[in-house]
């Protein structure tokens, strides 16, 4: 019973990221342009260790309660009404979500 | 012999002396925003001379000196305050003023150094000898709201102005009394980015992120109040995206004009000091962050936001266009002339570099090597209303 209800906890957990935050792995040279494009561009407001400034903080502990199909957003879409702008001329929604993910477990340095 | 015996004395004189005696008007810094270092340069060999470490994070970085253009006190985003000695190459003293800073200001009188802060938000007074707390103002607009804090600026008779970007006013802080300040507060409009003060202290501009137009308030007669300028500078327009905020302080006047960026717009406004209003728009190469007047007022330089960051752009203020457009490196974050502006210095963040150009020329005359270099700030600002 509790194995059951374990594999089920896994099956939701791999729903969830595999589904819908589709985190296709960029490549590892486009891994290193998009950490770079967070931790210098994003970091003009968020801050270069992502602590924070004119926009939010984005460290794990800030993003842990946040859907992450709605970050993906705000980055792709940005939020109007906000300083957010728009990102999706730079990346692709794969890509975002791929950003989101590294946020959400701490981002790379 | 006893003139040789002379001249002997002399030359162990001069090399027990120490450090060689010298003046500070042609030094300055470059902030190397990743790794926590400032670069000290002399602009007369335009060579580095000496480099510090262990600043913290200096993102978002920004300067202001003693007014005997000695000691730099730098803000780092971190909360960090560091004085340093640019004749020692030393840091003075260093302490950790909130959790989230965002620049400062030194006073008329060059007694006290002012931190504004997102973090908590508000200003804190500092002693500029000791850097020993004096008082602090939290930018409460609303019972337990309280406001990240932008654009501070000094003005005349120890007062600062600054403007809260969530509660949408500017405040006057007089620290007087640097332990007991007072302050007015002024309703300014949507979302407040950054301010300025004018050259002559008068007026305290607060650029608006949340509608078209700029907070104006007259600090020679606060009782009238902050009014709007510029409005809707944009009607109708669609707005373009803006992926990094300009600054304003660094601004420009130029024959009686004021340059400013245009939010939203590739464009650099021009407006009349007399009146207010606004005369022409210049049409640039991307969302201008830094525009800046050579000292003498004749030329402007642009730089952009990403994706445009490597472009920079001149404008002739007799011409009233762009007359230079060119790509100096990549990651363009600021510039800085020198006190008579011959030369301008820009950080090349992203190519390693901080590259000095001729103003009349356009010619490439020298260049240093900086990891990430982001700001530069030379002692010249020590003796200027607002910088």
């Amino acid at each position: 019973m509790l194995a059951s209800k374990l594999v089920f906890a896994l099956f939701l957990l791999s729903t969830v990221s595999a589904g819908s935050v589709m985190a296709a792995e960029p490549g590892s040279d486009r891994q290193k342009e998009l950490v770079r494009l967070v931790r210098q561009d994003c970091g003009s407001c968020h801050g270069m260790t992502l602590q924070g400034g004119l926009g939010p903080a984005l460290l794990p502990a800030d993003l842990h309660d946040k859907p992450p199909e709605g970050l993906v957003a705000t980055i792709y879409y940005g939020r109007p009404g906000t300083p957010m702008p728009p990102w999706k001329q730079f990346m692709s929604e794969a890509e975002a979500a791929w950003i989101v993910q590294k946020l959400m477990s701490g981002f790379p340095q | 012999m006893r003139l040789v015996l002379g001249v002997l004395v002399a030359l162990l004189l001069t090399a027990c002396a120490g450090p060689q005696v010298r003046g500070t008007g042609d030094l300055g810094l470059v902030i190397e925003r990743a790794s926590g270092h400032v670069t000290l340069v002399d602009t007369s060999t335009r060579q580095p001379y000496a480099r510090i470490g262990g600043l913290g994070d200096l993102s978002h970085a920004s300067a202001v000196y003693s007014r005997d253009g000695r000691y730099a006190f730098i803000f780092g985003r971190d909360g960090g305050l560091t004085k340093i000695d640019l004749l020692e190459a030393k840091i003075v003293k260093r302490v950790m003023q909130s959790g989230n800073a965002i620049g400062g200001s030194i006073s008329q009188d060059g007694r006290i150094v002012v931190a504004q802060n997102y973090t908590p938000g508000g200003i804190k007074a500092f002693d500029a000898a000791t850097l020993e707390l004096l008082s602090e103002v939290p930018a409460e607009y609303a019972p337990g709201k309280f406001s990240k804090v932008v654009g501070l600026a000094d003005s005349g008779g120890n007062r600062f102005a600054y403007a809260l970007f969530e509660g949408g006013e500017i405040w006057v802080t007089d620290f007087s009394n640097p332990k007991q300040p007072t302050t007015q507060r002024f309703p300014a409009g949507s979302q407040p980015y950054d301010g300025l003060v004018t050259p002559d202290g008068r007026y305290f501009l607060a650029g608006l992120f949340g509608e078209d137009g700029v907070a104006m308030l007259d600090l020679w007669q606060t009782e009238k109040g902050a009014r709007k300028i510029l409005e809707k500078y944009g009607r109708g327009e669609e707005k373009l995206p803006v992926f990094k905020m300009p600054h304003l302080r660094g601004w420009s006047v130029a024959q009686g004009k004021a340059y400013l960026p245009a939010i939203g717009r590739h464009e650099v406004l021009v407006v009349d000091v007399a009146t207010w209003k606004e005369v022409s728009r210049i049409p640039v190469r991307g969302q201008p962050v830094f525009v800046m007047a050579r000292p003498d007022g004749r030329q402007v330089w642009v730089n952009f936001a990403f994706p445009d960051n490597g472009k920079m752009d001149v404008i002739d203020t007799l011409a009233g266009k762009v007359v230079h457009a060119f790509e100096p490196g990549k990651g363009i974050l600021h510039m800085e002339f020198t006190p008579r502006g011959e030369n301008v210095w820009l950080s090349a963040r992203d190519d390693h570099k901080v590259l000095i150009y001729d103003t009349k020329t356009f010619a490439r005359v020298g260049e240093i090597a900086a990891d990430n270099p982001s700001g530069i700030f030379f002692t010249t600002r020590a003796a200027r209303i607002g910088f």
